[in-house]
């Protein structure tokens, strides 16, 4: 239940934060803009007369038109950094972009924190998530690593847990990214700084806090896409099901008879 | 499975993916324009002032800075020149006889001079200002401090809120009155220590572009509370009568009143 409130959340997170990002497509180091130096910057500029899509990362300028600085439907198009089909809303409205965006948060919060007690409760984390000894085996991993590749995935038993790769990228996710996104959300509240200062000297200062949000919402983003993409090439039926109903149907290694459903301990 | 079909399968699943993002953000923007979603949405804005007036002491500080640390390049934003011709009859003349007028629900209204101002125990402070765009800036400010202007002219028991009545119109395009900018704090933001009415930045005189002769420093919200051009202070129980009714400018506008974050 958890994970689906947190995809509702995460996904109109995302795309209201793109919003507020449009409002000023740059990004910087520190505690104050350098506006003449972004270190990540969407732009419209003028080529022979025409608007084109600019988007500079340290110094290198990429055309983007289409996709960044400069989109929008053929005789509509206008400047701005990410395009309409990745904000909400999506037209350009900063204000009911940060409605989006702080609604969902204090819901993702709160999801978050029923998540994390009652994964700590009933053992999830201990139990599924952290890493058995064997499984810390650089030999082990480097064979996880061979298979995930070749998209060949475990069968039998060995199916029912999470493998290391997939213990690595979920603790990551759970206690690196998603933190990561609420403390630097929080270090750009003024009103929140003046509470916990600290929180500007962990980060490097708000403008570094709000880069450092767009990077761990960038990683997350390539988290759900890798994501998404085991769960449809792994037996995507049967994983949605599992994830819907807690039931996880297994197939025997040599080609058995019909897969058998089975009751699973997925979430 | 031959090309064609291929091919066939793959426009199509191109041509139902564009068409659930269409069905996704038309969806969204109707969501935004109900006012019943609209509602719901902005329920979190009074959670999230309630759980800062909850976990934030009332006199917490916003972090101060050095002067190496200065912007070199603060932006000005919003109205940077005033045409109002009460506004550019007083600059033309230094703003000598510009007076800011405290009144409302006050036992004794003010009418105060920039020299009065400078007379009143002031405060210098080097503060960034977080434009709700985005971006930061930091800038040096002296001023009043609002504080000791209400403690002179009173408040009575029923003020809760003070209003900003400025010079500037930020939106021609209304022939109501609704365009002239404003802006209201509650009296923990008022009292607050850097709460002040600035009157010089970065050890000048307020520039035009930054609000002169004076205008607000109320260093834990964004940059839209920061009120430029300041004419009266005005006491108030609500501010309902007011503009659009929603507390200031870029609240009428669908911004946040409580804009700490």
């Amino acid at each position: 239940m958890t994970h689906w409130i947190n995809v509702l959340a995460i996904s109109f997170l995302l795309m209201s934060g793109l919003q507020i990002f449009n409002a000023h497509p740059a990004l910087y180091w520190g505690a104050k803009s350098a506006f003449e130096h972004p270190w990540l910057a969407m732009d419209a500029m003028q080529t022979a007369g025409r608007p084109v899509g600019v988007t500079t990362i340290a110094g290198h300028p990429f055309h983007t038109t289409g996709l960044f600085g400069w989109s929008g439907k053929a005789g509509a198009e206008e400047a701005r950094g990410f395009p309409a089909w990745a904000t909400v809303p999506s037209y350009r409205d900063l204000a009911d972009g940060r409605r989006w965006h702080f609604f969902f948060a204090w819901l993702f919060v709160i999801n978050g924190l029923v998540y994390l007690i009652l994964g700590l409760i009933n053992g999830h984390f201990r139990r599924d998530l952290v890493p058995k000894g064997w499984q810390l085996k650089p030999a082990h991993v480097w064979h996880e690593i061979v298979t995930h590749a070749q998209l060949k995935f475990p069968k039998g038993e060995e199916a029912r847990n999470y493998n290391i790769l997939q213990k690595a990228a979920y603790l990551a996710v759970i206690f690196v990214l998603l933190p990561l996104m609420v403390g630097t959300g929080l270090t750009m509240s003024p009103g929140f700084d003046s509470a916990a200062p600290w929180l500007l000297d962990l980060f490097g200062g708000r403008q570094s806090a709000r880069s450092i949000h767009f990077i761990s919402a960038s990683l997350i983003v390539a988290f759900v896409v890798v994501h998404l993409v085991m769960v449809v090439a792994s037996g995507t039926w049967n994983n949605i099901r599992s994830m819907i109903t807690g039931k996880y149907a297994i197939e025997t290694e040599p080609k058995a008879a019909a897969p058998q459903a089975a009751p699973g301990g997925a979430a | 499975m031959n090309a064609t079909t291929n091919t066939h399968r793959r426009g199509w699943l191109k041509a139902a993916g564009a068409s659930a993002v269409a069905l996704w953000l038309a969806a969204c923007d109707k969501l935004t324009e109900n006012p019943t979603s609209a509602g719901v949405l902005k329920s979190a804005e009074g959670l999230t002032r309630r759980a800062q007036r909850l976990f934030v002491d009332r006199k917490a500080l916003a972090r101060e800075f050095t002067p190496a640390d200065l912007s070199p390049d603060f932006k000005a934003n919003g109205s940077t020149n005033p045409d109002d011709p009460d506004y550019v009859a007083h600059a033309a003349k230094g703003f000598a006889d510009w007076r800011l007028v405290v009144d409302g629900l006050v036992e004794r209204p003010l009418n105060l001079s920039l020299d009065d101002l400078k007379k009143l125990p002031s405060r210098t402070q080097i503060t960034r200002h977080d434009c709700v765009e985005g971006w930061s800036c930091i800038g040096k400010w002296t001023g009043a401090r609002l504080a000791a202007v209400l403690d002179q002219a009173g408040l009575k028991k029923n003020a809760r809120y003070i209003v900003l009545h400025c010079a500037d119109n930020l939106d021609p395009t209304t022939l109501d009155g609704t365009g002239q900018y404003y802006e209201s704090i509650d009296l923990i933001d008022a009292y607050h220590p850097q709460t002040i009415l600035a009157y010089a930045m970065n050890d000048q005189p307020l520039p035009i572009a930054h609000g002169a002769p004076l205008r607000l420093r109320v260093e834990r919200q964004l940059g839209y509370k920061q009120a430029k051009y300041v004419m009266r202070l005005e006491a108030v129980a609500d501010f309902a009568h007011l503009g659009r009714g929603n507390g200031g400018f870029w609240e009428d506008r669908g911004y946040e009143w409580y804009a700490g974050i």
